[in-house]
């Protein structure tokens, strides 16, 4: 009999009439989830300490594929960073290309063409689509849904063809240069893009209709891992997560960094917050891009699709063979590439997670001198405490899912 | 944003409640930044965060640069926002190494340059702080637990400092592991 029992049994006795019942005895139990696991999203390590089956404690420990790619950046001249900034988030490298191009274009003060400005919102609405896709797929997958991951795919690799017909590359494309984009768009590619665009709208009622009402997925999401948008807002939470909370809140709309006040869009907002709201309003999304999608391949300018700064943007090939001047400069940009009078920038952008922002310093010489990236997926994840503690360790799965962080990116 | 004279408004503000704080303003292509006394970081953070009309209560993005060979040497920037009045202001505390021209302190040895966290002010700050620790060695006082974050825990040295050694860190492979690769990597390269 242990030391409580005899307590429990003492009073028993002294007070008449009165029964005491223990609790049952709990046991904290720590245990260690990923860093290799499906559910984890990539190569996140959780370690949860749980009572019982109830999540008490959270701790994330990230860095398994850090490649040090900012310091990389470091030794390549400001156009050849475009590829290594592009592999940190895998799933929006559109986004990472614009964070980073914008910087270096706020820099050296260059301006570019409209029509490219339209090509770069046409790709990265592209690329939001995209990556909401793979969300939605392993988000399904996780809560045991597995057609909606075949669903999901078949309309990403609709996406990733065109990505192919653009730029060359189905990911990590370097499309965008600084200055503009590199190729303009190939013939068939509109038609290809209207075509899809058709389709896309149908496919997503087909998703809700799979989803929305489904018995499964409500009881697994509906009201766990809402935290107010307060707090959200203290932990620098920001993208859908922050938006299913309430917070109408999106630099699409309150910045200027691409003309997006041109396109009439919504910014779709949840009411709780919890893994739901998070659900719908990422679903919601898809569908104000392809509303920007249409307006931006309606709406497309003619011209070019890069800027005429020879000093920072390659000459046209043609040019080679026939221009001394062009000759140079290519030789220069190649080479040693551009350099940018000293300066520091920050530049932020809207990617399918939150506030991508890209912080690059200049020395005056042809190489950055510092690049950071302030990674929507690497804040977001310190909200995963608060979302996860107080719920059932099978309900951490959906939680994380639908905080959809991309390991990449965090650890860059 | 505030604008040029806005930014010296701002100053003067902090100036009166708090003389010498600001060391300087800074209006380059269109981004506003207060250049802080380290000291002081966190009673200016304070200021902007919670004065009316301020309101800069969104930390956007926290991170650090080494400016090698400018003296002083290292600065850790807040990107500060005002969601209301979608502004952002940058304030960049300006940190000194105290092992100045001591060879070996970007590989891990000697005192490191400190700085006040601001985690209490900013929650979000704790992983970004963190970083700043791991590749800058910067110290931020009254981090509730400053390790680092992407980098492994026994990892030797601060490499996102510009002096510090790139492609020279010796792999361990069986052959090696005896003569403890990592320690004759610090007595090596710290000499030259």
């Amino acid at each position: 009999m242990t030391t409580l029992e005899k307590a429990a049994s003492e009073v028993e006795e002294q007070v008449p009439g009165a029964t005491v019942e223990l609790e049952p005895e709990t046991e904290m139990m720590t245990i260690n989830m990923g860093p290799h696991h499906p559910a984890t999203h990539g190569v996140l390590r959780l370690i949860v300490q749980l009572e019982g089956e109830v999540v008490k404690d959270l701790r994330p420990i990230v860095g398994y594929v850090h490649t040090g790619i900012e310091k990389s950046c470091e030794e390549k001249a400001y156009w050849k960073v475009i590829p290594y900034v592009e592999r940190m988030d895998y799933l929006s490298y559109f986004f990472n290309m614009q964070a980073y191009c914008g910087a270096v274009e706020k820099l050296i003060d260059l301006e570019i063409p409209r029509r490219a400005q339209y090509l770069r919102i046409i790709h990265m609405e592209l690329n939001r689509l995209h990556s909401h896709l793979v969300w939605l797929g392993t988000t399904a997958l996780d809560l045991g849904a597995m057609s909606m991951f075949w669903y999901c795919f078949r309309e990403r690799d609709t996406i990733l063809d065109l990505f192919e017909m653009s730029a060359g590359q189905r990911m990590h494309t370097r499309y965008f240069q600084i200055g503009g984009v590199i190729e303009d768009i190939p013939t068939g590619f509109e038609r290809k893009l209207l075509a899809f665009l058709d389709e896309m709208p149908t496919r997503i009622r087909q998703y809700e209709a799979l989803l929305d009402r489904n018995e499964i997925f409500l009881r697994r999401t509906k009201g766990f891992g809402a935290v107010s948008k307060e707090r959200l807002l203290e932990l620098g939470v920001t993208g859908p997560l922050l938006r299913a909370a309430g917070e109408p809140w999106d630099l699409r709309k309150v910045t200027d960094y691409l003309p997006y006040s041109e396109f009439d869009f919504g910014i779709p907002i949840g009411s709780v917050g919890d893994g739901y709201d998070r659900y719908r309003c990422r679903v919601a999304e898809m569908f104000e891009s392809v509303k920007i999608l249409q307006q931006a391949l309606a709406g497309l300018p003619e011209g070019p699709h890069i800027a005429n700064d020879r000093k920072y943007v390659l000459p046209p090939r043609s040019e080679l063979s026939t221009s001394m001047e062009s000759l140079i400069h290519h030789f220069k940009l190649v080479t040693e590439g551009f350099r940018v009078a000293p300066g520091e920038v920050y530049n932020a952008v809207e990617s399918p997670r939150g506030e991508l922002g890209c912080f690059v310093v200049a020395d005056g010489s042809s190489k950055p001198a510092r690049v950071h990236f302030r990674d929507p997926s690497f804040v977001n994840l310190q909200a995963l405490h608060d979302m996860a503690v107080g719920t059932y360790v099978a309900d951490l799965i959906q939680t994380l899912a639908m905080l959809d962080p991309i390991l990449g990116g965090i650890d860059r | 944003m505030p604008d040029a004279p806005g930014l010296e408004l701002i100053r003067g503000e902090i100036e009166t409640e708090d003389p010498g704080a600001v060391l300087e303003t800074s209006f380059d292509r269109d981004q506003p930044a207060l250049i802080v006394d380290s000291t002081r970081i966190l009673a200016v953070l304070t200021w902007l965060h919670d004065t009316p009309g301020q309101e800069y209560t969104f930390l956007s993005s926290l991170h650090a640069a080494d400016y090698l060979p400018a003296e002083p040497r290292f600065a850790v920037h807040y990107e500060l926002m005002n969601r209301n009045r979608v502004e952002r202001i940058r304030v960049k505390a300006l940190l000194a190494d105290p092992e100045a021209g001591r060879p070996g302190s970007e590989l891990g040895q000697g005192a490191l340059p400190e700085l006040d966290s601001c985690v209490e002010l900013f929650p979000t700050a704790n992983f970004q702080e963190r970083e700043a620790y791991d590749f800058f060695g910067i110290v931020f006082k009254g981090h509730p637990g400053l390790t680092r974050i992407l980098l492994a825990e026994d990892y030797v040295g601060w490499p996102q400092r510009r002096d510090f050694p790139v492609g020279g860190e010796p792999v361990t492979f069986t052959y090696n592991e005896e003569g403890a690769p990592a320690s004759e990597h610090l007595s090596t390269s710290g000499a030259d």
